[in-house]
């Protein structure tokens, strides 16, 4: 979310700078991620008047105006397409600063351009960086002040703070919320907005059911009759919704928007002559579809919450207001409507069409149970000012049953001193948490009962009152020390080989080790596996990362791949890690050892040829891990065929006559396919078969040298 | 919180190791003290994230753990991890399953914060359906990115490097 620090300013102003408010708020949990001034650095820029605009005697692009500056007439060349008789600009005077492009300062100065004179220059909104728009000269409002200081008529002077909320701090999206906490954290009170009701000048009202009570508690519309779509949001209402990230878009919108801005409650406002015969919140019945103010139409799954009309859908709930009935030029009677949606009704739902907009953001997030009528006059008031128009009653459905209840929070000083460890001052613990917006309600022995305010949905067990605590405190500033614990010994079984011996002895061989994806394309798995399909992602993101690897070779064989096509020859690479085999509904998870080798046998040196590795030199890496574990005898390598290698130099690897992995040449086919240079050898062992060593058992010495001395003496009797 | 990758609509692949930690308190008694690394997943991917990355947790459960225990460990961990006397910040943040949640930042000497890790205190409800007491018992988790680290330690710019596999680059760390 991001707002202006002006806007923000007018509602707290503590003693501190731009950069100390967002140190204060990030050490808050409200992370600041960029602080952008509104517009550039510029001095004499000023609110001009065109009074003429003449075609330019020696140049088809440019035009000779004359501009009134307030005080007098002065002439100035502009080339913009839109100069033009009339229009209100920028007007950077003799003597103003600009930044210039290269980020340097130039000064406007009195100029000749092909024989004609000029005093100053008209500006585009890239000129002044206010905006990217350099399309043509600013067009200011008809009503803007000739003579003014541009900075201080469109209060450039002015940062905006753009804030990255986590999803538990719903109560601060809005310019009301951050001022609260801004408040809170200098210890400065907070000029709220204050809302009266507007009395109602007419009796219209328009009927609203609750279908579904639980995910809507409470609706509450308004008719307000004859206002002028003409009208257009004053100036204060458009800078302050763009800083917020709202375009302008017509009064209503506008409103609608800025009420979100200001106080965190989502509005809409359909068209009253397009609803027929009242307001029924509910689920949807199958097969009904919406067409969105976006223009896209969408079938609307039963799961999601709707405004209709008696006859049809006009709303998706908390997200989205439908085209049919948005409030549009020709509007006369609008219905204003602002309404609270549980939570978890509203959660998801907006992506799964995928959709996210301001409302769905805010209700996903929580939004105030209590604020929906004073949003409502809020709005209202705003409104009448702008579009005029007289506004009927407010009504108000509710199922005061499922409205969320106020909640009530134990708090006990021993848990705060054990989970921060320190002994936090009584007066503090109560100073931080009334500061908060909390309220006593009970003081004990050592424990408080606190009410926690509406827009808090955050709060709702003791340790979110301690995490207030520690935040309002400062975590930096809370003590520090290291666990303490026993020193039991752990049990360690000695037969058992770790991972880290394999890989430091593939290391020690000359191996490096790879980490490839565990998702590969599709068909080089088939390619390197005919015996499992492999599963595939619903959502891959391309077809190279599209199924979970059946084994580890085919991305060993990418990387050798990557390798040679850089001019690296000799490689030996392996990887641990799991390989994914489908199985009915589940998916198994086998932990593997793979390698691959290619290119000269030995790196290049004065005493080395170039011979090639061949299968002897991979069996010879496979049979050294074989080993770590200490009964190498357990291990055989079998004749044994695989899709992936080579039809006459492959084997099976088993263990106990059961077959734990292969080793081989890669198959010339696939050697041609991946386009791979020389012989390539490649192995792939399940992990468990190589970590499962055995305990070594002593053999007597004696007893063996016996056997030699009794062979002996046999050998010298019988005289051999 | 996170993009995810699924097959179906019950099965897909996890985006943190946080399971590692429910699955050890799930089937062991306090005090507990873990570190699980693993591989997870997430549907994202340019120049600053990968879809597939390393991630380290660790977990310590036990009587009487506190936010002053996290501040050490994690404060500990971080210089010895540099080398050097870094500094580390602590600021308030939100994880489903921590409360208080703490994001940490390092300073390297170049006045700038780095988010390096996020942790927390681990949320009673959490101990609560692993069988746990959370009035007997408290401990504190946190999570770290295995290459983002790595890249700050060693100075690698790029954490497409990391799954190229390029022999030239594998050969820097040996």
């Amino acid at each position: 979310m991001k707002f202006s620090e002006k806007w923000l300013r007018e509602l707290v102003d503590p003693a501190v700078d731009t950069q100390g408010i967002a140190d204060q708020i990030t050490m808050a949990g409200l992370e600041v991620d960029d602080i952008l001034p509104v517009a550039g650095e510029f001095s004499g820029v000023i609110v001009g008047e065109i009074i003429s605009a003449e075609q330019h005697p020696n140049a088809d692009k440019l035009r000779v105006c004359q501009v009134n500056n307030g005080s007098e007439t002065v002439q100035v060349v502009c080339g913009a397409p839109n100069a033009r008789a009339g229009l209100k600009t920028a007007f950077a005077t003799v003597g103003a600063v600009l930044a210039g492009p290269d980020g340097k300062d130039f000064k406007i100065k009195k100029a000749k351009l092909r024989q004609v004179e000029s005093f100053g220059m008209l500006c585009a909104a890239s000129e002044l960086n206010i905006s990217e728009d350099a399309a043509g000269i600013m067009e200011l409002a008809a009503d803007a002040p000739v003579g003014t200081c541009l900075r201080e008529y469109l209060s450039l002077d002015d940062k905006i703070i753009d804030v990255d909320l986590t999803p538990n701090r719903g109560d601060c999206l809005s310019i009301t919320g951050m001022a609260r906490e801004v408040g809170v954290l200098n210890k400065v009170p907070v000029n709220f907005v204050e809302v009266d009701a507007v009395a109602p000048a007419i009796d219209d009202t328009f009927s609203i059911e609750l279908e579904a009570p639980k995910a809507c508690p409470r609706y509450l519309g308004r008719v307000i009759r004859n206002v002028d779509m003409s009208a257009k949001a004053p100036q204060w209402m458009v800078e302050r919704l763009e800083r917020f990230g709202f375009r302008s878009i017509d009064p209503v919108v506008d409103v609608t928007n800025y009420v979100q801005a200001e106080l965190g409650q989502p509005m809409h406002a359909f068209d009253l002559s397009t609803l027929n015969g009242g307001i029924v919140v509910r689920y949807p019945d199958a097969g009904e579809k919406l067409t969105l103010l976006d223009g896209n139409e969408v079938e609307l799954s039963s799961d999601t919450l709707v405004i209709a009309d008696k006859e049809r859908v006009v709303a998706m709930a908390g997200i989205f207001g439908g085209e049919a009935t948005g409030v549009t030029a020709e509007s006369k009677d609008i219905f204003l409507e602002c309404a609270f949606f549980d939570q978890i009704a509203i959660a998801g739902k907006a992506r799964s069409y995928g959709l996210h907009t301001d409302a769905s953001h805010r209700y996903e997030r929580g939004v105030d149970w209590q604020l929906q009528r004073k949003a409502t006059e809020r709005a209202t008031q705003l409104l009448l000012d702008i579009v005029g128009g007289e506004a009927g009653p407010v009504v108000e459905a509710v199922s005061e049953a499922d409205l969320p209840s106020d909640r009530q929070v134990t708090l006990r000083q021993s848990k705060v001193n054990q989970l921060l460890a320190f002994e936090m001052p009584v007066e503090e613990i109560e100073e931080i948490l009334t500061r908060l917006g909390l309220e006593i309600v009970e003081r004990g022995e050592g424990t408080w009962t606190f009410a926690v305010p509406s827009y808090r949905f955050d709060i709702s067990i003791e340790v979110d009152l301690i995490e207030e605590l520690a935040r309002v405190y400062g975590y930096n500033n809370l003590p520090v020390k290291v666990p303490t614990a026993e020193l039991n010994i752990i049990a360690d079984d000695e037969s058992k080989l770790d991972l880290h011996d394999v890989r430091r002895q593939l290391v020690a061989r000359g191996y490096q080790e790879a980490i490839t994806y565990s998702f590969i394309e599709k068909n080089l798995a088939a390619q390197f596996d005919d015996q499992n399909e492999a599963v595939a992602l619903a959502n891959p993101i391309s077809a190279e990362m599209a199924v979970m690897r059946t084994t580890i070779m085919p991305g060993l064989a990418k990387a050798l791949q990557y390798n040679q096509n850089r001019q690296q020859g000799r490689v030996r690479l392996f990887e641990t890690g799991q390989r994914f085999l489908p199985n009915g509904e589940e998916l198994i998870q086998e932990n593997v050892i793979a390698g691959i080798i290619s290119g000269p046998r030995l790196a290049e040196g004065w005493a080395s040829d170039a011979a090639p590795v061949d299968f002897y030199d991979l069996k010879g890496d496979v049979e050294s891990i074989l080993a770590l574990g200490g009964s190498p005898e357990a291990f055989s390598f079998v004749a044994a065929r695989h899709v992936a290698l080579h039809p006459g130099q492959s084997a099976a690897i088993q263990r106990d006559g059961e077959t734990v992995g292969y080793l081989g040449a890669l198959h010339p086919e696939l050697v041609k396919s991946l386009g791979l240079n020389g012989a390539v050898f490649v192995f792939e062992i399940n992990q468990a078969s190589v970590l499962d060593g055995k305990l070594p058992r002593f053999d007597s010495l004696s007893s063996s040298l016996k056997h030699v001395a009794i062979w002996r003496c046999w050998l010298m009797k019988n005289r051999l | 919180m996170h993009d995810t990758f699924f097959f179906n609509a019950n099965t897909l692949l996890r985006t943190h190791t946080s399971g590692v930690q429910v699955r050890t308190m799930e089937s062991q008694k306090p005090p507990i003290r873990i570190i699980c690394p693993g591989r997870v997943y997430r549907n994202d991917y340019d120049q600053t994230h990968s879809p597939m990355f390393h991630q380290v947790e660790g977990l310590i459960v036990d009587k009487n753990i506190s936010f002053a225990d996290l501040k050490g460990t994690l404060e500990q961990f971080l210089r010895e991890f540099f080398e050097e006397d870094v500094k580390v910040r602590f600021r308030p943040s939100y994880f489903p399953f921590t409360e208080p949640s703490i994001e940490v930042d390092i300073d390297r000497g170049d006045g700038k914060w780095m988010e390096v890790l996020g942790c927390g205190i681990v949320h009673p409800k959490v101990f609560e359906h692993s069988g746990i007491d959370p009035e007997e018992y408290t401990g504190f988790a946190f999570g770290m990115g295995v290459e983002r680290l790595a890249m700050l330690r060693y100075g690698v710019n790029d954490l497409r490097l990391f799954f190229e596999n390029d022999l030239r680059f594998l050969g820097q760390f040996n």
